[in-house]
């Protein structure tokens, strides 16, 4: 619609998941721009994966909960799985306080660990779905 | 509109609530100009999701000039910016307005966001968890009262809406 796109937000590709991470300056329409180019990059690249480090949030209001769990939801459908990694202390203290849990959302206590949950190890493989570069983990 | 295979347009609708006025012009002279001595308060405009960023750093930072932990820090921005987006989306855009009461040797954090929109028209309705008039999760109200030590709501049908919400440190 506009063309404020989120241009501030990359979102890496790496092997078959995707890596991108929040920032606080994300005003609602980035967030849903944001989210909207999300999508459509899993549907695009056939991701299978999507680590979202959000260890830079310092709050997550209600907007922001709606969108990680619309996001979480939609490429669910699109046959890919989202961890949502490194939330801060308070910041999940004061949502569980606002009675947002995050339902369906997985999580994860940082992104090195997210990355591990989606079947990463140290090494990339290469894009085209070889799996030749899988390392001892 | 982007160039090369697509696999049939998505649409993502995240945000069904949001008011699609004009972008308005950058807040001119309430709040970050404003002179800002120790317990002075500060009116910013909310008019749109622009202005929430700006109210979200100038809460952050009274409350960590009036001394909040960063547990507390969070509480009051957090209820900030449900009360501030609230005030655009369903009061049509208003003010908030940051104080620093001083009670019993204790210092605060008040907030007064106002709007001149349509009111609530049953207050302990909208404070229920889940409950929406509009696309959102129906936790913002609720939520911030939760966050705040205290919280008052005045409106009336057609005038508006005014909710102080004042959080105290701990000592
Ligand atoms: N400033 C306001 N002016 C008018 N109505 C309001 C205002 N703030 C809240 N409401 C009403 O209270 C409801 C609940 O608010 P809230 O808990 O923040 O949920 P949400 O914003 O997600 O709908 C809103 O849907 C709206 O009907
Ligand atoms: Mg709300």
């Amino acid at each position: 619609m506009t063309d404020s796109r989120p241009m501030d937000v990359p979102i890496i590709r790496l092997g078959d998941v995707l890596v991108t991470g929040l920032i606080n300056e994300l005003d609602d329409k980035a967030a849903t721009a944001f989210a909207e180019e999300l999508t459509e990059r899993i549907a695009a690249e056939r991701a299978k994966g999507v680590l979202i480090d959000i260890s830079r949030l310092e709050i997550i209001d209600s907007f922001v909960a709606r969108t990680l769990t619309e996001l979480s939801t939609m490429a669910r459908l699109l046959g890919a799985r989202v961890i949502v990694a490194g939330m801060r202390p308070p910041v999940a203290i004061t949502l569980a306080e606002l009675g947002l849990q995050l339902a369906g959302v997985e999580t994860a206590l940082n992104a090195e660990q997210g990355m591990v949950a989606l079947g990463w190890r140290h090494a990339p493989r290469p894009p085209e779905g070889g799996n030749r570069r899988e390392t001892l983990g | 509109m982007l160039p090369g295979p697509r696999k049939g347009g998505i649409d993502v609708k995240l945000s069904g609530e949001r008011t699609t006025a004009a972008p308005t012009v950058p807040p001119a002279t309430a709040g970050s100009d404003a002179p800002r001595g120790g317990d002075t308060p500060v009116t910013h405009p909310v008019r749109n999701d622009e202005d929430l960023i700006t109210v979200r750093h100038a809460v952050r930072a009274a409350t960590v000039e009036v001394g909040f932990g960063l547990v507390d820090q969070t509480r009051v921005v957090t209820a900030a910016s449900e009360l501030a987006r609230n005030a655009y989306i369903h009061g049509g855009g208003g003010t908030v307005t940051i104080e620093f009461p001083r009670q019993a040797g204790r210092r605060g954090i008040r907030l007064i966001v106002h709007d001149d929109g349509p009111g609530i028209p049953d207050v302990e309705v909208a404070l229920t968890d889940g409950f929406t008039t509009g696309a959102g999760l129906g936790h913002g109200l609720g939520g911030a009262r939760r966050l705040m030590h205290e919280f008052e709501v005045r409106t009336e049908a057609g005038k508006g809406t005014t909710i102080r919400a004042t959080r105290w440190t701990t000592q």
